[in-house]
């Protein structure tokens, strides 16, 4: 039986590019390319990466988003995806966190009523829009699977079932071991994501959209209505003044000079 | 008409530009100044099958058309016209001959590997006393045996020193003149066959370009492409297809020297305003862009008469004519608005400048092209 993963992928505006109207707090998104979020491309490389070891793997990206996002799955077929899932619907825009992970676990549910349940779950650690890293942990609570974010470095052992994961910490990392079924959420130290392959772009196509009534999902769970947060206000930060470092050739003169300063401007 | 590219076309040109600002232009000035063929950018082309665009899946093409390969040759050029040529010469000088003349047991042969990259082509054509009359061929071949024995030379091979696969014309029958000329496959190894002198040049010094050398060169009998006389055929169908992609590399040459130029100028001042401000080079800059967009439109239709299977050598041929003597006004412009600064190394312009030069020259030189409309206007 095929070793069934999904990747979750969302589409996102290219931040490199993207700027904030100043008087609205609103993203200008006019011109701005829309791509595959980051870290989502990691988590789609590695499920690439066990597909190109082991046979019998199959990869099924999950996203939810406007019609347009379709692309972000042709994008993901053409690297080697075998198919692609949009949830698509009004009914559930302006989802928070919350609401989304209630769309994507219903996604996913709907999706192994007809394939069985999938072996491992990919998700990128976050989104670049919203910088949340709370949807793959919500989507793996809701599944009822075990769960590893940010993950650096990843093995799948030749059982298919026992996987070791480096993930990082602020100072350090953790080794866990874990077994399949689970889900992983990744970083940009795991891997470095491919490029669309000329005949992936001109091979067949298995995206499906799906919208709620499809997912079947609960419609008081889902949408703007449904989602504890909201947006209260964006803004640029404004830029830090630059720093400046403390002279001194030892690290006794250092904290000196740093003392006389912090005391010439009456600091302590 | 329409003129939309395709979703496939657009996907393209997005991952060809993501190549080739990652993998390419990062090697650009160092090939360029070291005068190296990049064998490790081969390998990545060949990985993400940039070196089979417009051929189908069954002989392991890419199943594209020739338009998105136009896109491809055109947005490696964009950054480095040497990686370009080598994509162009491979494809439309080697595996489009073999793939339209070539038998179904020499396709099953040579394209395979020829399309997955494992290999690299090249085209044999020009001779020292051959160049636009190339029907004056001294390189002879002779079926002796049941085996062709070729002997002459070839100069200006483009992909020359690197290439495993040679679609070479020589002289069959000397009387029949232009039907007297048959073409062959060569590989590398073959007995008699080796690389002469490779050529210092001008521009695309990265690229590999060199003489060919036959003393006795033995090759079985079934390396024969196409019928006994068919050769000169074989070589002008194959250049038609070439132009596009050498007219694809020079609009790519011209669109990397445009856009680093309007870069260039929003962050240049003299006289205290950007040199984006100033009306007289924003009127230059204004007729570059326009006839950049009129190279594109040029070669796209060739391309699409060319899928469409209608006639296309006089659309190919105006498509190179003009977006080789674009890519030289616009490199040449895109230095004189650098000034001092463009005539340096420190910027790419200047080696767009003298790799734009070639495109007026090889496949047909930009004379051959319009002897070419000519004949097709005045025919009747």
């Amino acid at each position: 039986m095929a070793f069934k993963i999904i990747v979750c992928a969302k589409q996102v505006p290219d931040t490199n590019v993207i700027k904030i109207n100043p008087k609205t707090g609103t993203l200008i998104r006019d011109g701005v390319p829309s791509i595959l979020n980051h870290d989502d491309a990691n988590a789609l490389e590695e499920a690439l990466r066990i597909k190109d070891k082991y046979e019998d793997v199959t990869i099924t990206v999950v996203s939810m988003g406007p019609p347009q996002a379709s692309d972000l799955l042709f994008e993901c077929i053409a690297k080697g995806a075998d198919e692609g899932i949009l949830v698509s619907d009004r009914a559930v825009g302006g989802s928070d966190t919350q609401a989304t992970s209630n769309v994507l676990v219903a996604a996913i549910k709907r999706w192994e009523k007809d394939n069985g349940p999938a072996d491992l779950i990919f998700a990128g650690r976050q989104a670049i829009d919203g910088d949340t890293a709370q949807v793959g942990p919500q989507v793996a609570e809701k599944l009822d699977l075990p769960q590893v974010t940010y993950v650096e470095e990843f093995e799948l052992a030749e059982n298919m079932k026992d996987i070791t994961v480096k993930r990082q910490m602020e100072d350090g990392y953790e080794l866990i071991g874990l077994q399949t079924p689970c889900m992983l959420t990744t970083i940009k130290e795991l891997n470095e994501p491919r490029y669309m392959n000329i005949a992936g772009i001109y091979g067949a196509k298995d995206i499906k959209v799906w919208n709620a009534k499809d997912i079947e999902v609960d419609l008081t769970t889902v949408g703007l209505e449904a989602s504890p947060t909201n947006v209260y206000r964006s803004f640029t930060p404004a830029p830090k003044a630059p720093g400046h470092k403390v002279a001194g050739d030892t690290a006794n003169e250092q904290a000196k000079n740093l003392l006389v300063e912090l005391k010439g401007k009456h600091i302590i | 008409m329409n003129f939309q590219l395709t979703k496939e076309q657009e996907f393209v040109r997005k991952m060809v530009r993501e190549f080739a600002v990652n993998e390419v232009e990062p090697l650009a000035a160092e090939i360029d100044a070291e005068h190296r063929f990049p064998v490790e950018t081969v390998e990545k082309m060949a990985k993400y099958g940039l070196l089979g665009v417009p051929f189908p899946t069954e002989y392991g093409g890419a199943g594209g058309d020739h338009i998105s390969y136009a896109i491809t040759v055109e947005e490696l050029s964009r950054v480095c016209a040497s990686t370009g040529v080598i994509c162009s010469a491979h494809t439309s000088l080697c595996c489009w001959p073999i793939f339209a003349w070539g038998n179904e047991e020499q396709k099953a042969k040579y394209l395979p590997d020829l399309l997955a990259g494992k290999k690299l082509g090249a085209f044999g054509l020009t001779e020292p006393g051959a160049g636009t009359d190339a029907s004056g061929q001294q390189t002879k071949a002779e079926l002796v045996d049941g085996k062709w024995i070729l002997n002459g030379s070839k100069v200006f091979i483009t992909n020359g020193g690197y290439a495993d696969v040679f679609v070479c014309m020589a002289m069959t029958d000397k009387s029949k003149g232009n039907h007297g000329i048959s073409a062959f496959i060569v590989e590398k190894g073959d007995k008699g066959f080796s690389i002469g002198k490779t050529e210092d040049k001008l521009g695309i010094c990265a690229s590999s370009t060199t003489e060919l050398i036959f003393e006795n060169c033995e090759i079985p009998e079934d390396r024969l492409l196409g019928q006994v006389g068919q050769g000169f055929k074989v070589a002008m169908s194959t250049l038609d297809g070439g132009r596009i992609g050498i007219a694809s590399q020079a609009l790519g040459i011209a669109q990397g020297a445009f856009d680093v130029t309007v870069e260039y100028m929003q962050a240049r001042k003299q006289f205290g305003k950007k040199l984006s401000q100033m009306q007289a080079l924003q009127f230059g800059m204004a007729d570059l862009k326009t006839k950049i967009e009129a190279s594109r439109l040029l070669i796209y239709k060739a391309a699409d008469m060319k899928d469409k299977h209608m006639a296309y050598g006089e659309a190919a041929a105006m498509a190179k004519l003009f977006a080789a003597e674009t890519a030289m006004e616009v490199t040449t412009k895109c230095v004189q608005y650098h000034g001092g600064y463009g005539y340096t190394k420190d910027y790419p312009v200047e080696r767009m400048m003298r790799d734009a030069k070639i495109t007026e020259i090889y496949e047909g030189t930009s004379e051959v092209q319009r002897m070419v409309i000519a004949a097709n206007t005045f025919k009747k």
